[in-house]
Protein backbone atom coordinates (compact mmCIF):
# COMPACT_ATOMS: atom_id res chain seq x y z
CA UNK A 1 0.00 0.00 0.00
CA UNK A 2 2.78 2.42 1.00
CA UNK A 3 4.76 1.35 -2.04
CA UNK A 4 1.76 1.95 -4.30
CA UNK A 5 1.15 5.35 -2.72
CA UNK A 6 4.81 6.28 -3.17
CA UNK A 7 4.79 5.17 -6.79
CA UNK A 8 1.64 7.17 -7.53
CA UNK A 9 3.06 10.25 -5.82
CA UNK A 10 6.25 9.99 -7.85
CA UNK A 11 4.19 9.57 -11.02
CA UNK A 12 2.12 12.67 -10.29
CA UNK A 13 5.17 14.76 -9.37
CA UNK A 14 7.10 13.65 -12.45
CA UNK A 15 3.98 14.33 -14.52
CA UNK A 16 3.88 17.92 -13.26
CA UNK A 17 7.59 18.27 -13.93
CA UNK A 18 7.18 16.90 -17.44
CA UNK A 19 4.29 19.30 -18.07
CA UNK A 20 6.35 22.26 -16.83
CA UNK A 21 9.28 21.29 -19.07
CA UNK A 22 6.92 20.86 -22.02
CA UNK A 23 5.38 24.31 -21.53
CA UNK A 24 8.79 25.92 -21.02
CA UNK A 25 10.15 24.26 -24.16
CA UNK A 26 7.10 25.44 -26.13
CA UNK A 27 7.63 29.10 -25.18
CA UNK A 28 11.41 29.01 -25.51
CA UNK A 29 11.33 27.29 -28.92
CA UNK A 30 8.52 29.50 -30.18
CA UNK A 31 10.47 32.65 -29.41
CA UNK A 32 13.51 31.23 -31.25
CA UNK A 33 11.52 29.90 -34.21
CA UNK A 34 11.13 31.56 -37.59
CA UNK A 35 7.94 33.07 -39.00
CA UNK A 36 6.28 33.01 -35.59
CA UNK A 37 3.82 35.82 -36.30
CA UNK A 38 2.18 33.92 -39.14
CA UNK A 39 1.54 30.91 -36.91
CA UNK A 40 0.25 33.09 -34.07
CA UNK A 41 -2.21 34.69 -36.51
CA UNK A 42 -3.31 31.20 -37.55
CA UNK A 43 -3.83 30.30 -33.85
CA UNK A 44 -5.82 33.54 -33.40
CA UNK A 45 -8.09 32.36 -36.18
CA UNK A 46 -8.50 28.87 -34.65
CA UNK A 47 -9.21 30.08 -31.12
CA UNK A 48 -10.88 33.34 -32.10
CA UNK A 49 -12.87 33.37 -35.34
CA UNK A 50 -13.77 29.67 -35.30
CA UNK A 51 -15.01 29.86 -31.68
CA UNK A 52 -17.05 33.06 -32.11
CA UNK A 53 -20.43 31.33 -32.68
CA UNK A 54 -20.21 29.24 -29.51
CA UNK A 55 -19.15 32.28 -27.43
CA UNK A 56 -22.00 34.37 -28.85
CA UNK A 57 -24.63 31.68 -28.32
CA UNK A 58 -23.56 30.64 -24.81
CA UNK A 59 -22.98 34.27 -23.77
CA UNK A 60 -26.45 35.32 -24.91
CA UNK A 61 -28.22 32.45 -23.16
CA UNK A 62 -26.21 32.92 -19.97
CA UNK A 63 -27.28 36.58 -19.92
CA UNK A 64 -30.90 35.66 -20.65
CA UNK A 65 -30.99 33.14 -17.79
CA UNK A 66 -29.21 35.49 -15.37
CA UNK A 67 -31.71 38.23 -16.24
CA UNK A 68 -34.63 35.91 -15.69
CA UNK A 69 -33.44 34.34 -12.42
CA UNK A 70 -32.10 37.63 -11.11
CA UNK A 71 -35.34 39.46 -11.81
CA UNK A 72 -37.51 36.98 -9.84
CA UNK A 73 -35.11 36.91 -6.87
CA UNK A 74 -34.67 40.70 -6.72
CA UNK A 75 -38.36 41.33 -7.35
CA UNK A 76 -39.20 39.50 -4.10
CA UNK A 77 -37.31 42.21 -2.21
CA UNK A 78 -38.48 45.02 -4.44
CA UNK A 79 -34.95 45.52 -5.76
CA UNK A 80 -35.40 44.72 -9.44
CA UNK A 81 -33.61 47.98 -10.22
CA UNK A 82 -30.41 46.21 -9.23
CA UNK A 83 -30.81 43.61 -11.98
CA UNK A 84 -28.07 45.24 -14.08
CA UNK A 85 -25.64 45.07 -11.14
CA UNK A 86 -26.39 41.40 -10.50
CA UNK A 87 -26.04 40.36 -14.13
CA UNK A 88 -22.89 42.39 -14.76
CA UNK A 89 -21.03 41.40 -11.58
CA UNK A 90 -21.96 37.73 -12.02
CA UNK A 91 -20.71 37.81 -15.57
CA UNK A 92 -17.57 39.88 -15.10
CA UNK A 93 -16.31 38.28 -11.92
CA UNK A 94 -17.18 34.61 -12.46
CA UNK A 95 -19.39 33.38 -15.22
CA UNK A 96 -17.81 34.89 -18.30
CA UNK A 97 -14.19 33.82 -17.66
CA UNK A 98 -15.21 30.33 -16.53
CA UNK A 99 -17.87 29.60 -19.15
CA UNK A 100 -15.89 31.14 -22.01
CA UNK A 101 -12.87 29.06 -21.01
CA UNK A 102 -14.96 25.89 -20.85
CA UNK A 103 -16.47 26.61 -24.26
CA UNK A 104 -13.03 27.31 -25.75
CA UNK A 105 -11.70 24.08 -24.24
CA UNK A 106 -14.62 22.23 -25.81
CA UNK A 107 -13.98 23.67 -29.24
CA UNK A 108 -10.37 24.85 -29.69
CA UNK A 109 -8.77 22.75 -26.94
CA UNK A 110 -10.24 19.43 -28.02
CA UNK A 111 -9.41 20.21 -31.66
CA UNK A 112 -5.82 20.99 -30.67
CA UNK A 113 -5.43 17.77 -28.66
CA UNK A 114 -6.90 15.65 -31.46
CA UNK A 115 -4.82 17.36 -34.15
CA UNK A 116 -1.57 16.91 -32.25
CA UNK A 117 -2.49 13.31 -31.40
CA UNK A 118 -3.07 12.48 -35.07
CA UNK A 119 0.15 14.27 -36.04
CA UNK A 120 1.98 12.18 -33.45
CA UNK A 121 0.40 8.97 -34.75
CA UNK A 122 1.21 9.69 -38.38
CA UNK A 123 4.84 10.62 -37.53
CA UNK A 124 4.37 14.26 -38.60
CA UNK A 125 5.87 15.42 -35.30
CA UNK A 126 8.89 13.15 -35.73
CA UNK A 127 9.18 14.39 -39.32
CA UNK A 128 9.48 17.96 -38.03
CA UNK A 129 12.26 16.94 -35.67
CA UNK A 130 14.18 15.20 -38.46
CA UNK A 131 13.97 18.44 -40.47
CA UNK A 132 15.62 20.26 -37.58
CA UNK A 133 12.36 22.08 -36.76
CA UNK A 134 11.36 22.24 -33.10
CA UNK A 135 7.94 20.61 -32.88
CA UNK A 136 7.30 22.43 -29.59
CA UNK A 137 8.09 25.78 -31.17
CA UNK A 138 6.22 25.13 -34.40
CA UNK A 139 3.08 23.36 -33.17
CA UNK A 140 2.58 24.33 -29.53
CA UNK A 141 4.23 27.66 -28.69
CA UNK A 142 2.20 29.87 -31.07
CA UNK A 143 -1.05 28.38 -29.75
CA UNK A 144 -0.09 29.15 -26.15
CA UNK A 145 0.91 32.72 -26.97
CA UNK A 146 -2.35 33.23 -28.87
CA UNK A 147 -4.42 31.75 -26.02
CA UNK A 148 -3.11 34.34 -23.54
CA UNK A 149 -4.50 37.09 -25.80
CA UNK A 150 -7.55 35.41 -27.32
CA UNK A 151 -9.14 34.10 -24.10
CA UNK A 152 -9.48 37.61 -22.54
CA UNK A 153 -10.89 38.95 -25.83
CA UNK A 154 -13.41 36.13 -26.08
CA UNK A 155 -14.32 36.67 -22.42
CA UNK A 156 -14.91 40.37 -23.05
CA UNK A 157 -17.20 39.43 -25.92
CA UNK A 158 -18.96 36.92 -23.68
CA UNK A 159 -19.57 39.69 -21.10
CA UNK A 160 -20.89 42.06 -23.78
CA UNK A 161 -23.41 39.62 -25.25
CA UNK A 162 -24.29 38.36 -21.75
CA UNK A 163 -25.17 41.91 -20.64
CA UNK A 164 -27.22 42.32 -23.76
CA UNK A 165 -28.97 38.99 -23.03
CA UNK A 166 -29.67 40.12 -19.46
CA UNK A 167 -31.13 43.38 -20.76
CA UNK A 168 -33.24 41.43 -23.26
CA UNK A 169 -34.88 39.24 -20.63
CA UNK A 170 -34.96 41.90 -17.88
CA UNK A 171 -36.05 44.97 -19.83
CA UNK A 172 -37.77 43.69 -22.92
CA UNK A 173 -39.58 40.65 -21.47
CA UNK A 174 -39.99 41.46 -17.76
CA UNK A 175 -40.40 45.21 -17.82
CA UNK A 176 -37.32 46.53 -16.00
CA UNK A 177 -36.55 49.99 -17.30
CA UNK A 178 -33.72 49.81 -19.82
CA UNK A 179 -32.06 52.99 -18.50
CA UNK A 180 -32.19 51.65 -14.93
CA UNK A 181 -30.65 48.36 -16.09
CA UNK A 182 -27.72 49.93 -17.95
CA UNK A 183 -27.01 52.57 -15.31
CA UNK A 184 -26.89 49.78 -12.66
CA UNK A 185 -24.37 47.98 -14.88
CA UNK A 186 -22.26 51.12 -15.15
CA UNK A 187 -22.34 51.77 -11.40
CA UNK A 188 -21.64 48.17 -10.36
CA UNK A 189 -18.62 47.23 -12.48
CA UNK A 190 -15.34 48.74 -11.33
CA UNK A 191 -11.86 48.44 -12.72
CA UNK A 192 -10.71 45.76 -10.19
CA UNK A 193 -13.58 43.58 -11.42
CA UNK A 194 -12.49 43.98 -15.01
CA UNK A 195 -8.87 43.33 -14.06
CA UNK A 196 -9.89 40.14 -12.22
CA UNK A 197 -11.90 39.04 -15.25
CA UNK A 198 -8.97 39.49 -17.65
CA UNK A 199 -6.42 37.91 -15.32
CA UNK A 200 -8.62 34.86 -14.92
CA UNK A 201 -9.21 34.59 -18.66
CA UNK A 202 -5.50 34.85 -19.50
CA UNK A 203 -4.55 32.26 -16.87
CA UNK A 204 -7.31 29.91 -18.01
CA UNK A 205 -6.19 30.32 -21.61
CA UNK A 206 -2.59 29.49 -20.82
CA UNK A 207 -3.44 26.52 -18.58
CA UNK A 208 -6.11 24.92 -20.73
CA UNK A 209 -4.28 25.19 -24.04
CA UNK A 210 -1.08 23.90 -22.41
CA UNK A 211 -2.93 20.91 -20.98
CA UNK A 212 -4.67 20.16 -24.29
CA UNK A 213 -1.42 20.48 -26.23
CA UNK A 214 0.44 18.32 -23.69
CA UNK A 215 -2.07 15.48 -23.90
CA UNK A 216 -2.28 15.56 -27.69
CA UNK A 217 1.48 15.86 -28.13
CA UNK A 218 2.06 12.86 -25.86
CA UNK A 219 -0.78 10.70 -27.22
CA UNK A 220 1.76 7.95 -27.99
CA UNK A 221 2.52 7.64 -24.27
CA UNK A 222 -1.07 6.64 -23.50
CA UNK A 223 -0.90 3.41 -21.47
CA UNK A 224 -4.44 2.22 -21.94
CA UNK A 225 -4.71 2.45 -25.73
CA UNK A 226 -2.82 2.79 -28.98
CA UNK A 227 -3.52 4.34 -32.40
CA UNK A 228 -6.87 6.03 -32.92
CA UNK A 229 -8.03 5.05 -29.43
CA UNK A 230 -4.99 6.73 -27.93
CA UNK A 231 -5.95 9.94 -29.76
CA UNK A 232 -9.50 9.68 -28.49
CA UNK A 233 -8.32 8.91 -24.93
CA UNK A 234 -5.84 11.79 -24.92
CA UNK A 235 -8.49 14.20 -26.27
CA UNK A 236 -10.94 13.14 -23.57
CA UNK A 237 -8.28 13.50 -20.87
CA UNK A 238 -7.32 16.91 -22.25
CA UNK A 239 -10.90 18.21 -22.01
CA UNK A 240 -11.60 16.70 -18.59
CA UNK A 241 -8.32 17.88 -17.04
CA UNK A 242 -8.67 21.35 -18.55
CA UNK A 243 -12.23 21.73 -17.25
CA UNK A 244 -11.21 20.69 -13.74
CA UNK A 245 -8.20 23.00 -13.82
CA UNK A 246 -10.41 25.95 -14.89
CA UNK A 247 -12.65 25.50 -11.85
CA UNK A 248 -9.75 24.89 -9.45
CA UNK A 249 -7.75 27.84 -10.79
CA UNK A 250 -10.89 30.00 -10.56
CA UNK A 251 -11.12 29.33 -6.85
CA UNK A 252 -7.41 30.01 -6.28
CA UNK A 253 -7.38 33.27 -8.27
CA UNK A 254 -10.61 34.48 -6.70
CA UNK A 255 -9.28 33.81 -3.20
CA UNK A 256 -6.21 35.93 -3.98
CA UNK A 257 -7.96 38.78 -5.77
CA UNK A 258 -11.15 39.26 -3.77
CA UNK B 1 45.17 5.06 -48.88
CA UNK B 2 43.71 4.51 -45.45
CA UNK B 3 43.25 8.28 -45.00
CA UNK B 4 41.42 8.65 -48.31
CA UNK B 5 39.13 5.77 -47.38
CA UNK B 6 38.36 7.44 -44.06
CA UNK B 7 37.54 10.72 -45.82
CA UNK B 8 35.34 8.81 -48.22
CA UNK B 9 33.05 7.71 -45.40
CA UNK B 10 30.13 10.02 -44.71
CA UNK B 11 28.60 7.98 -41.92
CA UNK B 12 30.33 5.59 -39.54
CA UNK B 13 28.36 3.60 -37.00
CA UNK B 14 29.97 1.52 -34.29
CA UNK B 15 28.48 -0.64 -31.54
CA UNK B 16 24.98 0.85 -31.80
CA UNK B 17 22.79 -0.68 -29.11
CA UNK B 18 19.13 -0.12 -28.37
CA UNK B 19 16.85 -1.99 -25.97
CA UNK B 20 13.15 -1.52 -25.23
CA UNK B 21 12.79 -2.91 -21.71
CA UNK B 22 14.29 -6.40 -21.80
CA UNK B 23 13.99 -6.65 -25.57
CA UNK B 24 17.30 -6.05 -27.31
CA UNK B 25 16.57 -4.57 -30.75
CA UNK B 26 20.08 -3.53 -31.75
CA UNK B 27 23.01 -5.40 -30.24
CA UNK B 28 26.10 -3.46 -31.28
CA UNK B 29 25.41 -2.62 -34.92
CA UNK B 30 28.30 -1.30 -37.00
CA UNK B 31 28.05 0.12 -40.51
CA UNK B 32 30.00 2.42 -42.82
CA UNK B 33 28.29 4.48 -45.51
CA UNK B 34 30.37 5.89 -48.34
CA UNK B 35 29.84 9.40 -49.65
CA UNK B 36 27.66 9.50 -52.77
CA UNK B 37 26.65 5.85 -52.56
CA UNK B 38 23.32 4.07 -52.29
CA UNK B 39 23.55 1.70 -49.33
CA UNK B 40 20.79 -0.65 -48.32
CA UNK B 41 20.20 -2.39 -45.04
CA UNK B 42 18.16 -5.52 -45.63
CA UNK B 43 16.48 -7.60 -43.01
CA UNK B 44 13.26 -9.42 -42.20
CA UNK B 45 10.35 -7.60 -40.58
CA UNK B 46 11.03 -7.00 -36.91
CA UNK B 47 14.81 -7.17 -37.33
CA UNK B 48 15.16 -3.60 -36.03
CA UNK B 49 15.84 -1.87 -39.36
CA UNK B 50 13.55 1.09 -38.71
CA UNK B 51 14.86 1.51 -35.15
CA UNK B 52 18.40 1.46 -36.55
CA UNK B 53 17.53 4.16 -39.06
CA UNK B 54 15.77 6.27 -36.44
CA UNK B 55 18.79 6.00 -34.16
CA UNK B 56 20.96 7.23 -37.02
CA UNK B 57 18.54 10.06 -37.82
CA UNK B 58 18.58 11.15 -34.16
CA UNK B 59 14.89 10.41 -33.68
CA UNK B 60 15.44 7.53 -31.26
CA UNK B 61 18.21 7.82 -28.69
CA UNK B 62 20.49 4.77 -28.71
CA UNK B 63 21.57 3.21 -25.41
CA UNK B 64 25.18 2.89 -26.51
CA UNK B 65 27.37 3.21 -29.56
CA UNK B 66 29.06 5.85 -31.67
CA UNK B 67 27.81 7.61 -34.79
CA UNK B 68 30.25 9.73 -36.76
CA UNK B 69 28.92 11.98 -39.48
CA UNK B 70 31.57 13.38 -41.80
CA UNK B 71 34.17 12.34 -39.24
CA UNK B 72 32.48 14.15 -36.35
CA UNK B 73 31.12 12.24 -33.38
CA UNK B 74 27.46 13.13 -32.92
CA UNK B 75 25.59 10.58 -30.86
CA UNK B 76 24.72 10.79 -27.16
CA UNK B 77 25.29 14.50 -26.58
CA UNK B 78 26.83 17.47 -28.37
CA UNK B 79 23.70 19.40 -29.44
CA UNK B 80 25.74 21.51 -31.89
CA UNK B 81 26.91 18.45 -33.80
CA UNK B 82 23.38 17.04 -33.75
CA UNK B 83 21.88 20.27 -35.09
CA UNK B 84 24.51 20.34 -37.85
CA UNK B 85 23.72 16.70 -38.63
CA UNK B 86 19.99 17.40 -38.93
CA UNK B 87 20.66 20.33 -41.23
CA UNK B 88 22.63 18.13 -43.59
CA UNK B 89 20.33 15.08 -43.55
CA UNK B 90 16.77 14.24 -44.54
CA UNK B 91 14.46 11.40 -43.70
CA UNK B 92 11.84 9.79 -45.92
CA UNK B 93 9.29 8.00 -43.75
CA UNK B 94 7.62 4.71 -44.52
CA UNK B 95 4.20 6.40 -44.48
CA UNK B 96 5.64 9.66 -45.94
CA UNK B 97 4.61 11.70 -42.83
CA UNK B 98 3.28 14.55 -45.00
CA UNK B 99 1.38 17.37 -43.32
CA UNK B 100 -2.17 16.67 -44.41
CA UNK B 101 -3.41 20.17 -43.58
CA UNK B 102 -0.80 21.80 -45.84
CA UNK B 103 -0.75 21.82 -49.64
CA UNK B 104 1.99 20.03 -51.56
CA UNK B 105 3.85 23.32 -52.08
CA UNK B 106 3.53 24.26 -48.40
CA UNK B 107 4.80 20.81 -47.41
CA UNK B 108 7.91 21.25 -49.54
CA UNK B 109 8.45 24.84 -48.39
CA UNK B 110 8.13 24.00 -44.67
CA UNK B 111 11.75 22.92 -43.97
CA UNK B 112 13.07 25.97 -45.83
CA UNK B 113 10.71 28.34 -43.99
CA UNK B 114 11.66 26.97 -40.60
CA UNK B 115 15.37 26.32 -40.96
CA UNK B 116 16.65 29.03 -43.31
CA UNK B 117 16.57 32.82 -43.51
CA UNK B 118 15.70 32.80 -47.22
CA UNK B 119 13.14 35.40 -48.33
CA UNK B 120 9.64 34.15 -49.15
CA UNK B 121 10.14 34.48 -52.90
CA UNK B 122 13.31 32.39 -52.86
CA UNK B 123 11.60 29.74 -50.73
CA UNK B 124 8.71 29.57 -53.18
CA UNK B 125 11.05 29.30 -56.16
CA UNK B 126 13.13 26.56 -54.59
CA UNK B 127 10.03 24.64 -53.54
CA UNK B 128 8.53 24.91 -57.02
CA UNK B 129 11.86 23.81 -58.48
CA UNK B 130 11.87 20.72 -56.23
CA UNK B 131 8.30 19.92 -57.27
CA UNK B 132 9.25 20.40 -60.93
CA UNK B 133 12.24 18.08 -60.59
CA UNK B 134 9.94 15.41 -59.17
CA UNK B 135 7.38 16.09 -61.96
CA UNK B 136 4.87 17.41 -59.44
CA UNK B 137 4.67 21.04 -60.54
CA UNK B 138 0.99 20.78 -61.45
CA UNK B 139 0.04 19.50 -58.02
CA UNK B 140 1.42 22.29 -55.84
CA UNK B 141 -2.02 23.38 -54.63
CA UNK B 142 -3.23 19.82 -53.97
CA UNK B 143 -3.40 18.42 -50.46
CA UNK B 144 -1.59 15.11 -49.80
CA UNK B 145 -4.94 13.34 -49.38
CA UNK B 146 -5.81 14.27 -52.98
CA UNK B 147 -2.68 12.59 -54.38
CA UNK B 148 -2.05 8.95 -55.29
CA UNK B 149 0.36 6.82 -53.24
CA UNK B 150 3.17 7.22 -55.79
CA UNK B 151 2.69 10.99 -55.94
CA UNK B 152 2.76 11.21 -52.16
CA UNK B 153 6.06 9.33 -52.21
CA UNK B 154 7.46 11.78 -54.76
CA UNK B 155 6.14 14.71 -52.74
CA UNK B 156 7.85 13.32 -49.62
CA UNK B 157 11.07 13.01 -51.61
CA UNK B 158 10.69 16.58 -52.88
CA UNK B 159 10.37 17.75 -49.27
CA UNK B 160 13.39 15.65 -48.32
CA UNK B 161 15.66 17.04 -51.03
CA UNK B 162 14.55 20.68 -51.02
CA UNK B 163 17.11 21.52 -48.33
CA UNK B 164 19.82 19.94 -50.52
CA UNK B 165 20.86 17.35 -47.96
CA UNK B 166 24.03 15.28 -48.20
CA UNK B 167 22.45 12.18 -46.71
CA UNK B 168 18.88 10.93 -47.14
CA UNK B 169 17.49 8.10 -45.01
CA UNK B 170 14.76 5.99 -46.62
CA UNK B 171 12.66 3.97 -44.18
CA UNK B 172 10.99 1.06 -46.03
CA UNK B 173 10.21 3.23 -49.07
CA UNK B 174 8.35 0.41 -50.82
CA UNK B 175 6.38 -1.04 -47.91
CA UNK B 176 2.91 -2.11 -48.99
CA UNK B 177 3.46 -1.36 -52.69
CA UNK B 178 2.88 -3.74 -55.58
CA UNK B 179 5.95 -4.96 -57.58
CA UNK B 180 5.52 -2.36 -60.33
CA UNK B 181 5.37 0.50 -57.85
CA UNK B 182 8.29 -1.00 -55.90
CA UNK B 183 10.40 -0.90 -59.05
CA UNK B 184 9.24 2.66 -59.73
CA UNK B 185 10.23 3.82 -56.24
CA UNK B 186 13.71 2.27 -56.43
CA UNK B 187 14.15 3.72 -59.92
CA UNK B 188 13.09 7.10 -58.56
CA UNK B 189 15.60 6.90 -55.71
CA UNK B 190 18.41 5.88 -58.08
CA UNK B 191 17.51 8.61 -60.59
CA UNK B 192 17.34 11.44 -58.10
CA UNK B 193 20.35 10.19 -56.15
CA UNK B 194 22.38 10.59 -59.34
CA UNK B 195 20.69 13.89 -60.20
CA UNK B 196 21.20 15.52 -56.80
CA UNK B 197 24.27 13.60 -55.68
CA UNK B 198 23.12 12.82 -52.15
CA UNK B 199 24.12 9.72 -50.24
CA UNK B 200 21.22 7.34 -49.73
CA UNK B 201 20.77 4.88 -46.90
CA UNK B 202 17.74 2.65 -47.41
CA UNK B 203 16.24 0.05 -45.13
CA UNK B 204 13.96 -2.47 -46.83
CA UNK B 205 13.15 -6.14 -47.09
CA UNK B 206 12.82 -6.10 -50.88
CA UNK B 207 15.93 -8.09 -51.84
CA UNK B 208 15.71 -8.10 -55.62
CA UNK B 209 15.11 -4.36 -56.04
CA UNK B 210 17.70 -3.49 -53.39
CA UNK B 211 20.38 -5.56 -55.09
CA UNK B 212 19.75 -3.83 -58.41
CA UNK B 213 19.58 -0.28 -57.05
CA UNK B 214 22.32 -0.32 -54.38
CA UNK B 215 26.09 0.08 -54.35
CA UNK B 216 26.45 -1.58 -50.93
CA UNK B 217 24.21 -4.02 -49.09
CA UNK B 218 24.11 -5.00 -45.42
CA UNK B 219 21.95 -7.63 -43.76
CA UNK B 220 20.58 -6.92 -40.30
CA UNK B 221 19.33 -9.88 -38.34
CA UNK B 222 18.89 -10.48 -34.60
CA UNK B 223 20.11 -6.96 -33.90
CA UNK B 224 23.46 -7.38 -35.67
CA UNK B 225 24.87 -6.77 -39.13
CA UNK B 226 25.45 -10.31 -40.41
CA UNK B 227 26.76 -9.32 -43.82
CA UNK B 228 28.14 -6.22 -45.50
CA UNK B 229 29.37 -6.02 -49.08
CA UNK B 230 28.46 -5.30 -52.67
CA UNK B 231 25.29 -6.70 -54.26
CA UNK B 232 27.48 -9.18 -56.22
CA UNK B 233 29.10 -10.38 -52.99
CA UNK B 234 25.65 -10.71 -51.43
CA UNK B 235 24.42 -12.79 -54.36
CA UNK B 236 27.47 -15.03 -54.17
CA UNK B 237 27.56 -15.35 -50.39
CA UNK B 238 27.28 -18.83 -48.90
CA UNK B 239 26.59 -17.58 -45.38
CA UNK B 240 23.49 -19.50 -44.17
CA UNK B 241 21.79 -16.32 -42.90
CA UNK B 242 22.31 -14.59 -46.27
CA UNK B 243 21.18 -17.68 -48.22
CA UNK B 244 18.10 -18.02 -46.04
CA UNK B 245 17.08 -14.42 -46.67
CA UNK B 246 18.18 -14.19 -50.32
CA UNK B 247 16.68 -17.51 -51.40
CA UNK B 248 13.41 -17.15 -49.52
CA UNK B 249 11.37 -17.18 -52.75
CA UNK B 250 13.07 -20.37 -53.88
CA UNK B 251 12.50 -21.90 -50.44
CA UNK B 252 8.80 -20.98 -50.68
CA UNK B 253 8.66 -22.76 -54.07
CA UNK B 254 10.20 -25.88 -52.53
CA UNK B 255 7.75 -25.79 -49.62
CA UNK B 256 4.76 -25.40 -51.94
CA UNK B 257 6.03 -28.24 -54.16
CA UNK B 258 6.38 -30.47 -51.10
CA UNK B 259 2.84 -29.58 -49.95
CA UNK B 260 1.51 -30.40 -53.44
CA UNK B 261 3.29 -33.76 -53.25
CA UNK B 262 1.36 -34.41 -50.06
CA UNK B 263 4.31 -34.18 -47.68
CA UNK B 264 3.62 -33.04 -44.14
CA UNK B 265 5.36 -29.67 -44.13
CA UNK B 266 4.84 -27.00 -41.48
CA UNK B 267 4.91 -23.40 -42.73
CA UNK B 268 8.31 -22.00 -41.72
CA UNK B 269 10.14 -25.32 -42.11
CA UNK B 270 11.83 -24.07 -45.23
Amino acid sequence: MVKWLGRQTLRVVSGFGDFALFTGAAFRSAVQSKRLVRRIVRAFYEQGALCLPVILIVGTFTGLVLGLQGYYVLNRFGSDGLLGALVSLSLVREMAPVLAALMLVGQAGSALAAELGIQRNSEQIVALETMGVSSHGYLVGPRLIAAIVVFPLQTALFVAVGLWGGSLSGSLLLGVDSGVYWSAVERAVESPDVRECFIKAAVFGFLTMSICAYHGFNAHRCRSATGARAVSASTTRAVVHSSIVVLAADYVITSFLV
Amino acid sequence: MAASTQADLLLQVEGLTKCFGDHVVLAGVGLNVRRGSVSTVLGPSGAGKSVFLKCLADVVRPDAGEIRFDGRLMALGDPVARAEFRRRCSFLFQNNALFDSLTALENVALPLEQTTDLPNRAIRERSLEALRQLEMENYGEHYPGQLSGGMQKRLALARAIVTRPELVFFDEPTAGLDPLRRNAVFAMIAKYQRQFGFTALIVTHDVVEALVASDRVALLEHGRICFEGTPAEFSASTLPVVCGFRDSAEALGNTLAAIRRGEDIQPGDS
